[in-house]
């Protein structure tokens, strides 16, 4: 792909006219895809894609487009010569952009990871003996995802990756359910049966019978998973810095009237685990680290460098979006081991579902608890609780009612597959509340 | 590309062969504050090519469109489907991919390319500059987007399926900051208004006014009360019952997701196979739709991605369940009468049961007459928050405007208006339902579900409801 994706580049680039500034990015995947369901196959089958993006700039007009690559280099290159036609005709139609991005950076970089990933016709086999009887649903995603980016500047990137995920979901006959993810990038069929055996394991828990309990406060405990959903909420309305100044964030708050959320929390952008790579759309690298929230006061937002241009901010090469592509939270000091103890008595919630802002403004997010939930008593737990809602807001779990951050941090894979195999992972711990409200 | 010829020329050992080619161009411009924020298309092209072997499916979807890449890619999938075979949770036959012939081209006035990239940039500009109605204004936004998409389905058994869709979606919102208070107003909830279409949306002094609407209902908003806290009657307008059909009905009534399919990601449903033609899943005013074909609405077809011909189906009606939202493979699994919604995002994704145009069919109360019989309660209209559970029960949703009901008149505007309920008892207290002249038409292009991962259009239509006694409240 890399060679295609190069062969493309150096044409193109060579044919641009004099005042045209071209940006071209490269995403593909071959995947290969098996949707479980009672621990039989339900669908199972290959993807194999690969799109070409263009960002195409003259005389202070932008325009934008891609295609979908065939593999054959003429036939891309026709492709490609076309798409580059149509842009031609349109950008010049198009008022000036006055915060436009010229793309100028002529950094290079190269990431190629190779894993051991089982052929596609072996994956039955492999996963579905040491499931028994066990009634699990879930997707397994495998194989190599690329990225590229390439200006006419000269800058050049290239990531590509091989990796492999089982997320799923095992569920006891009265429909309480455990949900695991076992991802990695080198297949290892004991690792995996004994990960496996480890969620049957704690699917015996959910056999207890359920305790309804009512809306209210309590005291809860958010395992990390959970944590990540909270977290991902920050790229939807949250840490982006054009978002802010628009008034669409629910961190307007802490810019504007300087509030601040609990100093046991602090969040980073963080590339150091190098699940995805560091360069933009526009071939701009951001740093290792940027720490956004410290002690709970705002340090820093995401930036690009067309918010910067627009706002006169220095940019910190976020992508155009200035979505999250390395979440990391800080670890606490509460051990693993004690949070049960220290929880008391109140509830347990492993995962939660459906998050979404009631009042993104306010801060405010509701969802729901799903999967593994515990009501918890003198430290025991007592039985799994009914799925509750929740709505509270993040000033205040995240502020006044955030009691301890435990200290093991957990990689929670992004498995999503929306516009292709995303590559990201949210790091993040656990987190106990002195109270949390649950509505309904 | 002749896809028959390529299809007719494929060499592997399949008892059953599909090919469904899709070509599909996506535009979007957006216009913030008078400027130009992105002008963009995206344009996908692709084979999804689907065997049966031993009653197993698999797919290969490949972007390599010649015939040695096709034919590469069959090998490939009956290799997947045999080896998958001995593990299958469905044994199919071909009655899975019903023969299908036909063609079906969505309506439209005006082409795509009737407006030029230019003129649409400067309709947009004038728009935002509508919407800034004062300087309290903060933020205006103008979107457009237009997919234009071809498909062609041939299979072993006979099939060729030619589908050719033109869809318009647009939004212009304003976001209205004052002291501490901030408030968005968008056109009925983002990019609601999404049809099948043609440029004949971009009627400009249709725009305009309704920019300088929004604009001034944002700027209202600032000054509106916190919506009240209390269990009251409560108004949806059509576009918050989008929503609401989409969530609390649609959903729940997917096939695949009781079957258990989903239960590791959209989740399981709190409909039961031995629920059809048995629960009462509303008052007696509900009456729920599929329907292929609405005039314009965004997810009308002929036929779904298995070839199974779309018809007009009842799903519930006089508020009991009597069909599920599942095509041929759902329906062979299940024994549950279904319909043709077995559709993909795409030709890199598989069909999974979906919803398509989904609509509450009209009563016989007028506007005024819902709102005269209230004597205390909400009307809130366009969507700006939606959360569920996984088994579509306990649901919560918020609302960008709302008015008080009191004594049968409308009264004061209400800011952050929000409810929450569960599905069942909620439809069960539909005590008024709107005519045709309070029906509406919407739709949306982002449906998620699946696993992989898929985003899909569908339409929803719906009258003004009215429903007993709802658990409201407002913001932080």
């Amino acid at each position: 792909m890399e060679k295609l994706f190069k062969q493309i580049n150096q044409t193109i680039m060579a044919e641009l006219r004099d005042g045209e500034y071209l940006g071209l990015g490269f995403g593909g995947e071959q995947s290969t895809f098996t949707r479980i369901n009672a621990a039989k196959v339900r669908q199972i089958g290959n993807v194999d894609e690969a799109d070409l993006g263009f960002n195409l700039i003259l005389n202070g007009r932008r325009t934008t487009g891609s295609i979908s690559l065939s593999g054959d280099l003429d036939e891309d290159l026709s492709r490609a010569r076309g798409e580059l036609e149509r842009l031609r005709a349109e950008v010049v139609q198009l008022p000036e952009d006055p915060y436009l991005v010229l793309p100028e950076s002529k950094e290079t970089s190269r990431s190629e990871k190779h894993g051991n990933l089982p052929d596609a016709e072996s994956i039955p086999e492999i996963l579905l003996p040491a499931m028994g009887n066990v009634d699990l649903t879930g997707i397994w995603a495998s194989g190599r995802v690329y990225q590229g980016n390439a200006n006419s500047a000269g800058g050049y990137h290239w990531f590509a990756s091989d990796s492999f995920s089982l997320d799923y979901s095992l569920i006891t006959p009265s429909e309480k359910m455990v949900k695991a993810t076992y991802a990695g990038t080198e297949w290892d069929q004991k690792a995996y049966e004994a990960f496996l055996a480890d969620s049957i394991t704690k699917l015996e828990l959910m056999s207890l019978a359920p305790k309804k309990i009512e809306p209210g406060d309590y005291r809860t405990f958010i395992a990390a998973a959970g944590v990540s959903d909270i977290l991902s909420m920050f790229s939807w309305g949250g840490v982006s810095e054009a978002a802010i100044r628009q008034s669409e964030s629910c961190l307007g708050k802490m810019r504007n009237e300087n509030v601040k959320l609990s100093s046991l929390f602090s969040f980073s952008e963080d590339f150091s685990s190098g699940f995805a790579p560091r360069f933009n759309g526009n071939g701009e690298v951001a740093p290792e680290k940027t720490t956004l929230i410290a002690g709970g006061e705002l340090t820093n937002t995401l930036v690009s460098t067309r918010t910067a241009k627009e706002y006169g901010v220095e940019s910190n090469f976020a992508s155009e979006g200035e979505s999250m592509r390395a979440p990391s939270m800080s670890a606490g000091s509460l051990e693993e081991s004690d949070v049960l103890e220290v929880l008391g008595t109140g509830v347990y919630l492993s995962n939660l579902h459906y998050l979404n802002w009631s009042d993104m403004i306010g801060g405010r997010i509701t969802g729901m608890t799903r999967y593994a939930c515990f009501w918890v008593e003198d430290g025991k737990i007592v039985a799994p609780i009914e799925n509750m809602r929740f709505d509270d807001s993040i000033y205040s779990f995240l502020g006044e009612n955030l009691e301890a951050v435990a200290e093991k941090l957990q990689i929670n894979p992004d498995v999503g597959t929306y516009e292709g195999r995303e590559l990201s992972a949210i790091v993040c711990p656990g987190i106990l509340l002195k109270s949390f409200s649950l509505t309904l | 590309m002749d896809l028959q010829t390529i299809l007719s020329g494929i060499d592997v050992r399949a008892d059953w062969i599909g090919l469904r080619y899709v070509k599909e161009n996506t535009g979007f411009r957006l216009v913030r504050d008078g400027k130009p924020e992105t002008n963009t298309r995206e344009s996908k092209q692709g084979v999804m090519v689907e065997v049966l072997v031993n009653g197993q499916f698999a797919y290969y979807g490949t972007s390599r469109l010649d015939k040695p890449g096709i034919q590469a890619a069959a090998e490939r999938a009956v290799k997947l489907a045999t080896a998958a075979s001995k593990f299958s949770l469905h044994s199919f036959g071909i009655e899975a991919r019903p023969v299908a012939k036909g063609s079906y081209s969505s309506p439209f006035q005006t082409a795509a390319d009737a407006f030029s990239p230019g003129e649409l940039s400067d309709l947009l500009i004038k728009a935002t500059a509508e919407l800034k109605v004062s300087d309290k204004v903060v933020t205006t936004n103008a979107m457009a987007r237009t997919v234009e998409t071809e498909s062609h389905f041939v299979a072993s058994n006979g099939s060729d399926v030619e589908q050719k869709y033109l869809m318009v979606s647009a939004d212009y919102s304003a976001i209205a900051h004052e002291g501490s208070v901030t408030q968005k107003r968008t056109d009925g909830g983002l990019l609601a208004k999404s049809y099948q279409a043609g440029m004949e949306v971009f009627n400009e002094a249709d725009v305009l006014a309704r920019c300088r609407n929004i604009g001034a209902e944002s700027v209202e908003l600032l000054t509106a009360e916190e919506c009240p806290t209390g269990t009251m009657d409560l108004i949806l307008a059509p576009d918050q019952m989008m929503l609401q059909i989409h969530e609390s009905v649609g959903h729940a009534l997917e096939i695949d997701r009781i079957l258990g399919d989903e239960r590791n990601y959209a989740g399981w449903s709190f409909v039961r196979l031995e629920d059809f033609g048995k629960l009462q899943y509303g008052s007696p005013l509900m009456n729920i739709t599929f329907d292929p074909y609405v005039e314009g609405q965004f997810a009308s077809y002929a036929y779904d991605d298995g070839g199974l011909k779309a018809e007009k189906e009842f799903l519930i009606k006089d508020g009991l369940l009597i069909r599920g939202l599942g095509g041929m493979e759902s329906q062979l699994r299940s024994g549950i009468n279904g319909v043709a919604n077995f559709r993909a995002s795409s030709w890199n994704r598989a069909p999974i049961d979906r919803m398509a145009n989904l609509n509450l069919e009209p009563g016989n109360s007028t506007q005024d007459e819902m709102i005269a019989s209230v004597e205390k309660g909400v009307f809130m209209t366009s969507n700006r928050s939606w959360s569920i559970d996984d088994y579509r029960n306990k649901f919560q949703f918020g609302c960008e405007y709302g008015k008080l009901i009191e004594n049968g008149k409308l009264t004061k505007t209400v800011k952050n208006p929000n409810y929450r309920a569960i599905s069942n008892p909620f439809w069960r207290s539909l005590k008024m339902l709107g005519n045709r002249a309070t029906f509406e038409v919407y739709g949306t292009p982002f449906c998620g579900k699946g696993e992989p991962n898929q985003i899909i259009r569908v339409g929803h239509a719906s009258p003004l409801c009215l429903f007993d006694s709802v658990e409201i409240f407002g913001g932080a």
